[in-house]
Order: C-alpha cells, then structure tokens, then sequence
C-alpha cells in the first residue's frame, strides 16, 4: 500500500517536473527574410523558450551553430526552441533556408 | 535559380558523400547495386512521406517531435553503421585476402547490406524531406524565377552533389584491395560518431540530455561549419566548430563502443593488419 502512494506520488512528481510556463517566452516574427527584432532581448542565467513565427509562404529553418538549435518552421507556424541558462553576450542565429537572414539574442 | 542550386546542393551533398562511402564500403558484394538503389528510393519514398506529414511531426511530442524524429533516425543510422562495421571487422580480412589470392575483385562474400541499404535510406530521406518542404515552399510562393529556374537550379544542385559522392567513391575503390576495407571501416567509424554527435544535439534541444559545457571549444575562425569544406567535415567526420560537452561525450562513447566491439569481434580493429594467426596470410 505504501509502495503504491509513493509510486502514485513518484508518477505525479514525474508530471509535474515539465512545469514549462514558468520560462520566459521571447517572441522572434520572421517576415519578408528579416527577423524581428534584429537584436532579441534574453535574459541571462535562466531558460528561455524562444517562439519563431514564420508569417511568410516559405518554409525556415531556425538554427544557430553556437547555441546547437536547428529546426524547421514550416509556412505560417510557429516553433519553440528553449534556450539557456545563457552567459550575457551576442549569439547569432539564421535562417538556414535563406543564409543571409540573420538577427542575434542579446543576453544581458 | 542560384539559391535553389545551392540548397539543393548542400542537402545532396550530404547524402551523396554517405552513399559514396557505402557503395565503396560494399565494393564487390553480390547486389550491392540493388540494395542501394533500393536504399535510395525507399528514402525518396520517405522524404515525401516525412515532408507531407512536417507539421503533424513538429506538433508531436509537445513540439519536440521534430527533435525526437531526428535524433531517433540518426541513431538508427549509427546502430547500422556499427553493425555493418562489426560484421566486417570479422569478415573484411578473408573477403580481401581470398580476392587477392585469386587476383580478382572482391565477389564472395554476403554482407549486411540491408544494414547499409538503410544508412542509405535514412540519410536520402533526411536531406530529401528538407529539399522537398524547400521547393515546395518556393514553388507555392512562386519565387526564385519560376518553374522552369527552379527545376534547373535544382538539377544543378543535384549534380554537383552526386558529383562529389562519385569523387569520394571513385577515389576509395583506388585504393588497393588489402587496404579498401580498413579504409572504409574507419570512414565508417567516423560517420558514425558524428551522426551520434548529431543526435545528442537533437536530444539536448528536446531538453532530454544536459549540454555538459554549451561550447567546448570553438574553431569557428579555422574552419566555419558553415563553409562548403566545413559542411563536408561535418558530414565526414562530425566535425563541429562550437560543440556541447554532449556532442563530444557522444562522439567519443560511439567511437569507444563499436571500436571496442570490432576489436572484440574481429580480434585486431578495422581489418588493417593481420594480427590473429587465422588471417595471416599463408601460403
């Protein structure tokens, strides 16, 4: 019976633990092969998760080499990418799709 | 036109150079040529199936279905690659030495090329399936010069990737019989650590794996992986200029198990030297 509660209380805990929307979100559009905004405001020192809205009729694919992201937004959707902790700096990120596309996360 | 060129290019560049290294990996086996043609169009099959079903993917998984996808296909390929690599470390020796005894080309000899009909498989659908939401995207938008641009610019891409597949193939099976195998095993090797590398990097994104050090290092100012020369390391040998402590603990842990185990199996590592009794060379 014991075992049965702590099992019960293990498999809560386990649910619990992805308690995601305590994260800041930081919304980043991409529009017209630009982002916006060019220089994205982060947070240090805490996860963020990152939503990318591509508003164009062309497929993305988010990614930056320094932070290990790569992933694909498809025409009209939006993606969530967590980020962080994160030391204060510059760290670049592009449109793999479109190479020149190119907008930076300023930690501070 | 030129994008289109470009983006075509960088997606079959990579494919290619895998099915040139397996085609070379197979020199000789009886079917090898069904069994990648086989390969390549069950991933052609795939990427259609795979960008058909993009948004169903990336909404699976709490929006981490994309990530669990990639890392799940990468590590099939490595499964493959070390299967492929283990049976050959016990096989390659005799199938090498009974062709130079009889001075022919390799015939004898089954092999797992289903192992590496998949490798072949996974790594066409991988590029394919982006190359298709690509095109699809551009053609719908009706950008990029129209039909006639696009359908030219992406032959062009297709061409200069398969030409550097056939270079890599071409420039392996020159390489003396004795040594093709153990040549092929290391590439083998190395392919697949830097697909396992890859994966970890898909799994630390999906937040399943800790980063262990956001950047080990960075060698971004030698060689950027996003160079043409970068991107070839990177599908090669898993080069990463900026890698997580992850990538590299991957890396290695790959490098370590299947060398290990072809070591363990094959008695003497990729099948350079004769080292047992039973594969020096008598007569």
């Amino acid at each position: 019976m014991r075992e049965r509660v702590l099992a019960a209380a293990l498999l809560l805990a386990l649910f619990a633990i992805p308690a995601k929307a305590a994260d800041p979100q930081v919304t980043i559009l991409l529009k017209d092969h630009q982002f916006t905004p060019q220089d994205v405001p982060v947070p240090a020192g805490v996860k963020v998760e990152l939503i990318v809205q591509n508003q164009q009729d062309v497929m993305a694919e988010f990614e930056s080499t320094k932070l290990h992201r790569e992933k694909i937004v498809l025409p009209g959707a939006k993606i969530s990418v967590f980020v962080g902790p994160l030391d204060p700096g510059r760290y670049e990120f592009f449109d793999d799709f479109h190479n020149s596309t190119r907008a930076f996360l300023v930690v501070k | 036109m030129l994008p289109t060129a470009i983006i075509v290019l960088r997606e079959v560049l990579e494919a290619s150079l895998i099915v040139g290294i397996v085609l070379a990996a197979s020199r000789g086996a009886p079917g090898r040529g069904r069994w990648v043609a086989g390969g390549i169009a069950g991933g052609v099959l795939g990427a259609l199936a795979v960008a058909a079903g993009a948004g169903e993917i990336a909404s699976a998984a709490a929006g981490m279905g994309q990530e669990l996808f990639d890392a799940a296909i990468l590590f099939a390929a490595v499964g493959m690659l070390g299967w492929h690599n283990i049976w050959m470390s016990r096989h390659g020796r005799e199938i090498a030495a009974e062709a130079v005894k009889l001075g022919t080309d390799v015939r004898s000899g089954e092999r797992p090329l289903w192992a590496l009909a998949i490798v072949v498989g996974i790594a066409v659908l991988r590029e394919g399936s982006e190359i298709v939401l690509f095109l699809y995207g551009i053609a719908l938008a009706g950008g990029s010069g129209g039909p006639a641009a696009m359908a030219v610019g992406g032959a062009l891409g297709l061409a200069g990737g398969v030409a550097a597949g056939t270079a890599i193939y071409l420039g392996l099976i020159s390489i003396p019989l004795r040594h093709l195998f153990a040549v092929t095993s290391w590439l083998v090797l190395l392919l697949a650590a830097g697909m396992a590398s890859q994966g970890a990097a898909f799994l630390m994104q999906a937040e399943l794996v800790p980063s262990l050090g956001a950047n080990l290092w960075d060698t971004s100012f030698l060689l950027s992986e996003q160079s043409i020369v970068g991107k070839i390391m990177h599908t090669l040998i898993g080069y990463s200029a900026q890698p997580a402590g992850i990538q590299v603990v991957f890396y290695l842990a790959t490098l370590v198990i299947i060398g290990g185990l072809m070591r363990l199996i094959g008695s003497g590592g990729p099948p350079q030297r004769a080292r047992a009794p039973s594969h020096a060379p008598a007569e």
